[in-house]
């Protein structure tokens, strides 16, 4: 059995290799980092505990079909209809399966929690992500800049995001770097992303808010420290601020925004996004359906 | 005087939207035309439309279900011609037209072309197999259809005046609130998904009764045929199920007509509460339109490989077990909104137990067809094919059941590729199978089995290059629902997806050529017996299409397979010692009638012309209390005349037997 589970995984893997060797598209299963990585890593356990009762229920309905076919030579029992052993063996066999993916369900879904930090040594880098019609604003607090539809972020540093909507539901996703979360607004979800290398990679909305839905992605820049630094420098000279009559302009449904930097932000404006759509009902960090867990 | 309807509302802003509606107008304008030419009028409103015998009730939903499976089919080609194009462009429709179609696809396949296929089944098939004359409520039942009718009628006629929603099949506010969605197309989604709502709960209430109170003497729950399991545990889910959703959809209409908020943020409502009222609905729906399938597979199994289904207890608590547990898991639908890791792993092994039962359905119809006697009747190639690709569908859903990986590939294709293929070879495939199967019992004679076997193999060929090229699309991260994109390396994916969806265009072209096949045919392909299969349960004990009172006798039930067992007793076609009398609810028009006053109710409310909504309303009121007056419901068929039309059957009988030796 175990030797069984450790071939079908190898040839598992081999064949996914073959497709994401052959096709460096498929995103999800090249990941930049180590939380997309687990995710992937996952799915392909997941998949290949799975391949040991889906191959041999397709081989076993081709060869039945054929084998018992009407004119065939093979025996018929039209009165067999139970059997104590082969019932058991039924039950038992997606059951077993079942309480094995099941394991491995509940142990990754804690240590995945996307509210979860990453352990690492390097400090993390806090970034404040709004959901717009049609396209993303990141702030970055400690820095006290703000960037539209570019995130930019050092290489080998976790990354914790707070991500919130101006708008409609809209779901925060970096395929390469980690799964999503929704953003909504009134509510503040969190996700820790971390891009092992430099590279450029797509983010997008994957919740249908309208029709500029389409062209709402953005660009994620993992550099070095010091390119990051850097960065930050020349967004401080950026000529427009982020004040609150700026950023209502910015909210205004918009198509294929440009990448611009704010070289200010005006103090606590993430908060301000998520009071707005609460009246001030929730203090804040108490929101509905995610509240600020450590 | 009408509301916010004016002439702009006419679809001549687009040449595609007006050929649309120049489709629906044209098409309803035909079949009144034909009617009219065949003189066919008084016939129909007579025998068919006030029916309320289950038998003719079930062929109109299921023709209901046929038409609106076209339509959805249009909007799914048009969906996969638009992405196929549309790399670095607008393809040929504007993103509002897209999303159109993307929310009418989806809401037109689950609630008007499975809901209705399901009940219509489930119509013809569940009284027969249980061996009694009728439903619990005859009248209810013609109210549900007309009900489901006229939600689909809206759907339809969104196509003509105004616009449809384009907030997706489901509709999560906030936008499809009054804010985001102004316009009439979420009025529309949300009327129609009210009115047929109401319909499905009625529905399911009628078949649980059925099923618990009018059995056969001697039919025991365990005796019980697989599909009849599956219907009981499927009414049992829309009876606790559908409240749900017209509660949301309510509440929906609330906020979007009174300006409340219970789904936006002002006075403390929450978005969320939609999400997770609609799922609590949503997913028992999957059960709901999935387990009445597993039982057709049941049947077709058990008939086509000649031999008794293997573990029928197993199967039935399965069934039983899968019908409870639908009710568990409704949060793995979003667990991307940020709930903790002990919610989310909660949800994720709940519905990964649901495979347990399902996986031993798997192996149950498999060990059955094992030392059968196998012959490929194309129902029987529905269900081979359901069970090699089902699995399929079976394993990307449990790797969606792990959070961290539904994290990476929920919203994208992948998920789409997933329902799809548990939908299209689960559902459809079973309800075609039961469609080929009960298709004699119906309408008296054969469906025509190549282009049944035609149909099938384009569907099954078409499904696999529609549906795999979007798993691949997933794992590069495509979000489902674009309008267009800039990522050329997902183009070919797209394209090949587009080939897959003209395939299946073929298989419908096949089914339908095989009913107008059939039809013609319809003299050589009689089914005189009543058994065309040397079937083993109660429905093939009666004629072909059964008359009006189903069993002139009441079978007595010593068996699982009634049928089977009769026939090694050598009682099967005795006739009885006398006959009784019989008696038999009238036909009704308040059904048609209730459901065309729900069709203007609520287009009266799509379109805010209250007058229009009170004035229906308390026509629908009054119609009821008319009804409920009415004492005189059912009519009594003397024992004379149900001799005589029992004598002419055993003469058909006689002579068929003699023609065959």
């Amino acid at each position: 059995m175990k030797q069984a589970v450790v071939t079908v995984r190898c040839a598992a893997i081999a064949l996914l290799a073959f497709l994401a060797g052959g096709c460096d598209r498929l995103v999800v299963l090249n990941p930049k980092g180590p939380v997309a990585d687990a995710e992937r890593g996952l799915m392909i356990d997941a998949f290949t505990v799975m391949m040991l009762v889906v191959v041999p229920i397709i081989v076993m309905a081709f060869w039945f079909a054929w084998r018992y076919r009407a004119g065939g030579s093979a025996r018929y029992e039209p009165t067999w209809a139970y059997s104590v052993k082969v019932d058991a063996v039924v039950w038992l066999i997606p059951a077993l399966i079942v309480i094995a993916v099941a394991v491995l369900l509940w142990r990754s879904t804690h240590k995945l929690d996307p509210y979860r930090e990453i352990a690492s040594t390097n400090p993390p880098l806090d970034v404040q992500v709004v959901a717009q019609d049609w396209k993303w604003l990141f702030i970055y607090p400690e820095q006290g800049v703000a960037s539209v539809n570019q995130l930019a972020i050092p290489a080998g540093r976790p990354i914790s995001l707070r991500i919130t909507s101006d708008t409609v539901m809209n779901s925060f996703y970096v395929p390469a770097l980690a799964g999503q979360i929704y953003a909504m607004a009134g509510m503040q979800t969190r996700l820790q992303i971390l891009a092992d290398k430099p590279g450029k990679f797509v983010g997008r909305n994957t919740q249908y808010s309208g029709g500029g839905f389409s062209d709402q992605f953005f660009e994620v820049v993992a550099m070095s420290q010091a390119d990051f630094d850097a960065w930050v420098a020349k967004a401080k000279q950026a000529p427009g601020k982020l004040d609150p009559p700026t950023y209502a302009k910015l909210a205004e449904r918009s198509r294929l925004n440009p990448i611009v930097q704010y070289s200010a932000v005006e103090p606590k404006l993430f908060d301000t996004i998520i009071d707005k759509y609460t009246g001030g009902h929730q203090a804040h960090g108490q929101t509905l359906t995610a509240p600020a867990r450590r | 005087m009408f509301g916010r309807l004016t002439i702009e509302a006419l679809p001549f802003y687009s040449a595609i939207a007006a050929s649309g509606a120049a489709m629906v107008v044209g098409g309803a304008l035909l079949v009144a035309i034909v009617i009219t030419w065949l003189k066919g009028w008084v016939y129909l409103w007579k025998e068919w439309l006030t029916s309320v015998d289950h038998k003719r009730i079930g062929a109109m939903y299921v023709i209901l279900a046929l038409i609106m499976l076209l339509r959805g089919f249009v909007d799914a080609i048009m969906m996969r011609a638009q992405q196929a194009m549309a790399l670095n462009s607008g393809g040929y429709l504007p993103p509002e037209h897209f999303d159109q179609i993307f929310s009418s696809h989806g809401t037109i396949m689950i609630f008007f072309m499975a809901m209705p296929f399901m009940t219509g089944l489930l119509n013809i098939a569940v009284p027969l197999q249980i061996g009694t004359r009728d439903v619990a409520f005859p009248f209810l039942n013609s109210l549900s259809l007309w009900l489901a009718a006229s939600g689909a009628g809206l759907v339809m006629i969104s196509l003509v005046i105004g616009k449809f929603s384009t907030a997706g099949w489901t509709g999560y506010p906030p936008y499809s609130g009054i804010q985001y969605s102004p316009g009439v197309g979420v009025d529309y989604w949300i009327w129609a998904l009210l009115i047929s709502g109401v319909g499905s709960t009625l529905s399911g209430i009628n078949f649980v009764v059925t099923i618990i109170k009018r059995r056969a003497p001697g039919m025991t729950l365990m005796r019980m045929t697989p599909f009849v399991w599956t219907a009981l545990c499927t009414s049992v889910l829309m009876a606790f199920a559908f409240p749900a959703l017209t509660v949301a959809c309510g509440l929906l209409a609330l906020d979007r007509l009174l300006g409340m908020h219970f789904f936006t943020n002002e006075l403390g409502g929450n978005m969320m509460n939609y999400v997770n009222l609609f799922w609590i609905w949503g997913h028992p729906e999957v059960y709901i339109l999935i387990l009445p399938a597993f039982g057709v597979f049941s049947e077709v199994v058990a008939t086509f490989s000649r031999k008794r289904l293997f573990g029928y207890e197993s199967l039935v608590y399965a069934t039983a077990a899968i019908a409870l547990l639908s009710f568990t898991v409704w949060l793995h639908h979003f667990f991307t909104m940020g709930s903790s890791a002990n919610v989310n792993a909660f949800f994720g092994v709940t519905t990964m137990v649901i495979a347990v039962p399902t996986g031993v359905k798997v192996f149950n119809w498999l060990l059955t067809m094992y030392r059968g006697r196998i012959t490929f009747h194309p129902s029987m190639l529905w269900t081979v094919g359901f069970v090699a690709t089902f699995v399929i569908g079976g394993m990307t859903g449990v790797l969606l059941a792990v959070p961290p990986v539904d994290f990476l590939m929920h919203n994208t294709t992948f998920l789409v590729a997933h329902f799809h293929n548990m939908i299209i070879p689960g559902v459809l495939f079973g309800y075609l199978a039961g469609y080929m199967y009960w298709f004699p019992k119906a309408f008296g004679f054969e469906m025509n089995r190549p282009w049944g076997t035609a149909a099938f193999w384009f569907w099954i060929v078409g499904f696999y290059l529609a549906f795999m090229p979007l798993y691949v699309l997933g794992l590069m991260g495509m979000p489902r629902r674009m309008e267009q994109y800039n990522d050329p390396s997902w183009q070919p994916w797209l394209v090949a997806a587009s080939m897959g969806a003209v395939l299946i265009m073929i298989g419908i072209a096949c089914l339908i050529m095989q009913v107008i096949v059939s039809i013609r045919d319809r003299k050589r392909n009689a089914d005189v017996t009543g058994d065309p299969y040397d079937g083993r349960t109660l429905e093939w004990a009666t004629s072909s299409p059964p008359p009006v009172y189903n069993f002139a006798v009441l079978p007595e039930v010593r068996d699982r397979e009634p049928l089977l067992d009769m026939k090694e007793r050598g009682v099967t076609y005795a006739p009885p010692s006398r006959y009784h009398d019989i008696e038999i609810p009238k036909n009704s028009p308040v059904g048609v009638i209730m459901g065309g006053l729900s069709f203007v109710f609520g287009f009266a409310m799509v379109w805010w012309i209250w007058w229009l909504a009170i004035l229906c309303g308390l026509a629908m009121w009054a119609v009821m209390i008319w009804r409920s007056s009415d004492d005189e419901t059912e009519y009594v068929l003397v024992a004379e005349e149900v001799e005589r039309l029992e004598k002419a059957r055993y003469r058909a009988l006689e002579a068929a037997k003699a023609a065959r030796s």
